[in-house]
């Protein structure tokens, strides 16, 4: 024991011992003990320099609000500058370092900047440092950065997880002190859902302070509470949001010794709460005196609380100046401690004394009017300020109560302060207006409540606040601080206030008072106080500063929460993907797809090497390529064909059943919006493609044009790019191979170019749609197979071909072979061209009566002769290379916007032409075939002199599309394996998690037939399909929409379908956690009366969609498209692994 | 904006389930109308501080198209309507 620790009392466990370092020394601290106590015990009262002058510091409080002890901690990845030591529960084997020192604390030669204070005042980069000018970027401000400041940040990655929880609750309580703990007891006694979160390690919040018998004891009052109250310790409430959301960071394993490697560091909460009730408390006011930040100068209740709860002393003879009831009840506790209490000076705001606090380095007594208080410690106490960040985030100003000394909160629908948090004092009175709160509160929700605790008065009259103090001669010279973390002292604003910058929103910005990471918490009243003082101004008439989430720091950990690494978005993986993975593919993100880019062969470097090859081999004989990306959407009804023919610019009514059409789709002021084709299947059933990008965006366009736009049209349509695995299969040899497996007839004659079939493979083995399509300019088609077919239906494809007939492409290929024709992308349709811009002009249908953008298109300027249009170039050194990027100039010109011609948007080398081949958007430059330019790449730094030629390199009549080819190949024998593969094949299994009883269970439902049922038109409003009417599982789709799993033999009358088998995958999730799982990605309701059993939902999981149903109390369905299973699967393994479970594959 | 909105056919979800597309006010022109009457279609829009009717679309559950009244300054949101369903009860209404 030290002289400082005191032999017995307080919450410490002195039987549990724990080392910890700081500075690299040892120390020895009890378990309950916070790292500011421990240390304060072992008689380091300094723990701290400050920001600018480097002041030694001790802790000023003994909670969150602290602005003095902010220490680094942890090492590696887990390294944290900044924290709080007085919330720092101690650990064993803590390894904490002090801040913004050198070479040490004791010793800091920063302290030297004291000796420049004059320099360093209010707006002091406004004013000094000034000359000569250019050192201020290369001398002073280096030089000044590094000396002030904080603590530095890690840069080794954190290897902790982080998590995020929704919850939706009848009552929030912000604080777990004497008015939350009896709002939570009587709400939850009501049968109210009842959140109640504290920062602190314990509930009890003040209660914890006080001496054993002077009050309630917190765990004794929770203990009766029933399962409807649950308590979010280690959780502090950051910010207010619209709709009564509440965000919450609750710490979990972060700052722990051991943490358990299964538990998240921290969890971001965010809680929808009906009511909610502001039971934060109030900070304590330092006195603005000369000397206040002296070691071992702090606050009269932050020495009660080491005093009574870490049974630490603050010193051997302590002096008080107090202008309330804090100071005394603090004396009475020393005094009961048999801690010596020097003097207890009441201060009477109407005749406020000559006040300094004395000492270098560390308090050695106190001037009260000239008259000296010898004393090693100095509690000081100058009124409380109630905690009213939360209830002024959302706009509302606070405003300044006389009668309290205080700045309280305006009333505010949903969130309402109570006890100290609206300037009440004593534990009787907070109680009780705590539980009256609670009965407000739940009145308004329609309930009941009795309040758990009666009304009680306060234990004295609200201390009025308190002006700067002033003291003559040499003690009257110290600093006096208002904003300790930010060393803003009073002379600091009263500068401020000469300059003209008194205005406290201005002074904030000038002097930087409230801008350190306390966010004000200690010195905003003061500085408010304090501005009104200088200004002549009463109390309360200088405004506080507006408050804005979060009310305490929040790590970017906790906001970025799973979505980091693997999981940072969503991956949706093709049918192919394995498939393409054992080929051994490189893959490229586009969107959240994975594709693959190129597949490199033995002996191959170099992407351009693998790509050129697999292109050549698609023009000399054979290519695959998973086209499975590509948005594919099934349109059906009545108007289907009217509606297509309105949503895209050419013509779609006259396609015939069994053709498709390269189509283009306008956005409304004429620019193109995608391009893609449109087969049509049925007269009244279209399957449109969309390209990768744009299949999410050109879906919603459709649906609002079809439900806003037109909404008396009989369309529906629906997302089938999970349903279908489609490949590609190029080249002179295509027919051929294709007609080895597919059991339609592909003759020319029967299946010419533009053709669709849905038609089947292996003698009807599998179903498939074959379409007639070239991408590449070469005899082509695409075959689509349902989505668990596509790797059996890849491997026979290969077997068809022989050894070397078909070669695998990837996207770089498609780019090259794309690039040859002049076929555009977004490369190209960037959003500012028109079809005539990328010489389609004529796909434009003026003559039909109304399509979307044909209004915009008559606008003038989009004729413009001088608009950017497609063209080709091609390198006058056929040696040379052109990069996308590049500025197209006139000969001789240089690079300016003024003389900017047009950019290079797609380049490559071309394998069929054996030189550089570009597209580019260039002035007027479809018309200007063969004139030379300069391709200027201002990156590279080159200059390419370049030819206008025409976009499409290769074979501009298509003669090689319609090329006579060998006819099919003899029928091939089904394969032996011929099967299909399940979504969740390489899914990973067993056990996950933290060991002992799986809070999870995780498998995987077998896959089938499914179906999506649209209502008659008019009827969505009714249920005809009820789950309870079908002997299989039906879910929600949307209103009038329903996914049938497990086939649906006849279609309910007037009702429409679309055979989706394979687009989706379920995923059975079972056991205690499973709601916590849920709503750990899904702001969705998940309680029983907003979610029975049976029900079902759309909603995101961590930006993941899917199909959500209630099969039992503790039993879910998840049903996720096919692209997505894997990822999701992985993700919930991730997210799950706090809770333990067990995952079981197909 | 707010933080929960409630989709008629979802109930109340969190904000990031949804995306907005814009005023909903301006109508689309008759296909033949004056160039000024698409101009302002396309180009114009009003910023108003307080009610405001907006298209939003609950792309992360149910699908669907919406009109989501709600003022700018408050963030209160007033109502949220299918905008297709509003449209044909309007118009059966019409006929009746």
């Amino acid at each position: 024991m030290t002289a400082f620790r005191l032999p017995s009392g307080g919450r410490i466990d002195r039987a549990r011992p724990l080392r910890f370092t700081f500075d690299g020394r040892g120390f020895e601290g009890f378990e309950g003990d916070t790292l500011a106590s421990a240390l304060l015990a072992a008689g380091v009262g300094v723990q701290g320099r400050s920001f600018k002058y480097h002041r030694p510091r001790g802790p000023l409080t003994a909670g969150s609000a602290e602005p003095n002890a902010l220490v680094t901690v942890g090492t590696g990845g887990r390294r944290e500058p900044n924290v709080r030591a007085t919330t720092l529960m101690l650990s064993e084997g803590l390894v904490a370092e002090s801040q913004n020192r050198f070479p040490s604390l004791r010793l800091d030669l920063g302290a030297a900047a004291g000796l420049f204070a004059p320099l360093l005042g209010a707006g002091f980069y406004y004013k000094t440092f000034m000359w000569p000018a250019p050192f201020w970027e290369k001398v002073y401000e280096p030089l000044i950065r590094r000396a002030a400041g904080l603590g530095r940040a890690g840069t080794a990655p954190d290897p902790d997880a982080y998590a995020k929880r929704w919850a939706h609750c009848d009552l929030l309580v912000i604080g777990a002190g004497p008015a939350g703990l009896a709002a939570a007891l009587t709400a939850a006694a009501a049968g109210a859902q009842v959140i109640l979160a504290d920062e602190g390690e314990t509930p009890g919040g003040g209660l914890l302070d006080l001496r054993p018998g002077d009050g309630p004891d917190p765990a004794g009052m929770l203990a009766a509470a029933g399962p409807n109250l649950t308590v979010l310790p280690r959780a502090t409430v950051f910010g207010w949001y619209d709709d009564n959301v509440f965000g919450v960071l609750e710490t979990v394993g972060k700052r722990r010794a051991a943490p358990d490697p299964h538990q998240p560091a921290e969890r971001l909460w965010r809680i929808a709460a009906r009511e909610a009730l502001l039971c934060a408390g109030a900070d304590e006011r330092p006195l603005m005196m000369p000397g206040n930040d002296l070691p071992g100068v702090a606050l009269a209740g932050a020495m009660r609380r080491h005093l009574n709860r870490h049974a630490v002393a603050p010193g051997a003879r302590v002096a008080v100046a107090t202008n309330g009831p804090s100071g005394h009840a603090l004396a009475r506790d020393l005094e009961a401690a048999g801690v010596e209490v020097a003097e207890v000076v009441t201060l009477d705001p109407a005749a406020p004394p000559g006040l300094a606090a004395l000492g270098r380095g560390r308090v050695r007594g106190m001037r009260v009017d000239g008259r000296r208080i010898e004393a090693d410690a100095l509690a000081m106490s100058g009124g409380w300020s109630p905690l009213i960040q939360l209830a002024c985030q959302r706009g509302a100003r606070p405003f300044w109560s006389a009668e309290r000394g205080a700045f309280l909160a305006p009333e505010t629908p949903g969130l309402t302060p109570a006890g100290a948090a609206r300037g009440l004092s004593g534990v009787d009175a907070c109680l009780g207006d705590g539980a009256a709160a609670a009965v407000a509160a739940l009145s308004r929700l329609g309930l009941r409540a009795e309040p758990a605790f009666p009304p009680a008065p306060e234990d004295c009259a609200p201390p009025a606040p308190l002006l700067p103090f002033r003291a003559s001669g040499k003690a009257g010279r110290a600093k006096t601080f208002v904003d300790f973390q930010n060393d803003v002292t009073l002379a600091d604003l009263a500068r401020a206030e000469a300059e003209g910058y008194g205005d406290p929103e201005l002074a904030k910005r000038y002097t930087t008072a409230g801008m350190a990471t306390d966010q004000g918490r200690c010195s905003g009243v003061n500085a408010a106080l304090a501005l009104a003082h200088l200004r002549g101004l009463a109390p309360g008439e200088a405004a506080l500063t507006t408050m804005r989430p979060p009310f305490a720091p929040v790590s970017l950990g906790a906001l970025a929460g799973p979505h980091r690494g693997a999981h940072f978005q969503p991956v949706r993986r093709t049918p192919l993907h394995a498939w393409a993975e054992a080929r051994g593919a490189v893959f490229v993100e586009t969107g959240q797809w994975l594709r693959p880019a190129w597949f490199p062969a033995q002996g191959e470097t170099h992407w351009r090497e693998s790509a050129t090859r697999e292109a050549r081999a698609v023009r000399a004989s054979a290519g695959l390529c998973d086209v499975s990306t590509l948005g594919k959407i099934e349109v059906t009804g009545a108007d289907a064909a009217a509606f297509l023919d309105r949503v895209y610019c050419n013509g779609i009514a006259s396609i015939r059943v069994g053709r498709a059409r390269y189509a283009l789709m306008l956005r409304e002021d004429g620019m193109v919006l995608d391009d893609g084709t449109v087969a049509r299947l049925a007269p009244d059933r279209f399957f449109v493609t969309t390209t990768t990008a744009m299949a999410g965006p050109a879906l919603a366009h459709m649906e609002f044009c079809a439900q806003v736009l037109w909404p008396g049209l009989d369309v529906r349509m629906t997302s089938v790019t999970d349903q279908w695995a489609q490949m590609a299969v190029a080249g002179p040899r295509a027919r051929e191979i294709l007609g080895r497996i597919v059991d339609a007839d592909v003759s020319d004659a029967a299946f010419p170019y533009m053709a669709v079939a849905e038609t089947t493979l292996f003698g009807g083995r599998v179903p498939a749609r074959l379409y007639r399509l070239s991408y590449s300019g070469e005899r082509a088609y695409e075959l689509g197979v349902p989505a668990a077919w596509g790797p059996a239906t890849a491997d026979a494809l290969m077997e068809a071909a022989g050894p070397g007939g078909l070669t695998p492409y990837g996207a770089e290929a498609l780019a090259m072979l794309r690039i040859e024709k002049g076929h555009v992308t977004h490369a190209e349709i960037n959003g500012t061209v028109t079809a005539a811009d990328l010489g389609l002009g004529r796909m434009a249908r003026r003559e039909k009566p109304d399509f979307i953008g044909r209004a915009g298109l008559a606008r003038p300027g989009l004729a413009a002769a001088d608009r950017l249009t497609l063209c080709g170039l091609v390198p006058l050194d056929a040696g040379a290379e052109i990069r996308a990027g590049a500025h197209v100039l006139n000969p001789g010109e240089a690079p300016s916007l003024a003389a900017d011609q047009g950019h290079v948007t797609s380049a490559t080398v071309s394998p069929a032409l054996g030189h550089a081949a570009a597209l580019a958007l260039v002035k007027g430059g479809a018309g200007r075939i063969g004139e030379e330019v300069v391709a200027w790449d201002g990156l590279a730094g080159t200059s390419t002199p370049a030819r206008i030629v025409s976009p499409v390199f290769l074979d501009p009549e298509g003669a090689r599309l319609r090329a006579p080819a060998a006819e099919a190949g003899p029928p091939l024998p089904p394969p032996a394996a011929l099967a299909p593969t399940p979504a969740l094949a390489g899914a990973g299994t067993g056990r996950f998690g933290a060991p002992g009883a799986a809070g999870l269970r995780l498998t995987v439902e077998p896959e089938g037939a499914v179906v999506q049922v649209f209502a008659a038109p008019g009827r969505e409003g009714e249920a005809p399909l009820a789950a309870s009417a079908l002997p299989c599982p039906v879910r929600f789709a949307g209103p009038g929409r329903w996914l049938v799993f497990g086939g649906l033999a006849e279609t309910p009358a007037g009702a429409a379908r679309v055979d989706m088998s394979g687009a989706w995958v379920r995923i059975g999730l079972e056991g205690p956690a499973a709601a916590a799982l849920l709503a750990a990605g899904t702001g969705a309701r998940l309680d029983a009366e907003a979610f029975p059993e049976g029900a079902s939902i759309l909603t995101r999981w961590n930006r993941h969609a899917l199909s959500l149903a209630r099969l039992g109390e503790t039993r879910w369905e998840i049903a996720v498209s096919r692209s997505r299973a894997l990822d999701l699967w992985e993700a919930l393994r991730a997210a799950g692994a706090e809770f333990g479970g067990e995952a079981v594959g197909p | 904006m707010a933080s929960l909105i409630a989709c008629p056919h979802c109930g109340p979800r969190p904000r990031e389930e949804f995306s907005v597309r814009g005023d909903a006010a301006p109508l689309r022109p008759a296909p033949d109308a004056a160039p000024e009457a698409w101009l302002a279609y396309l180009h114009a829009r009003e910023n108003p501080r307080g009610p405001h009717r907006e298209h939003w679309r609950h792309e992360g559950g149910c699908g669907r198209w919406l009109v989501v009244a709600r003022d700018t300054a408050t963030h209160e949101v007033f109502s949220v309507t299918d905008v297709q369903a509003a449209a044909r009860s309007a118009a059966r209404e019409g006929r009746e």
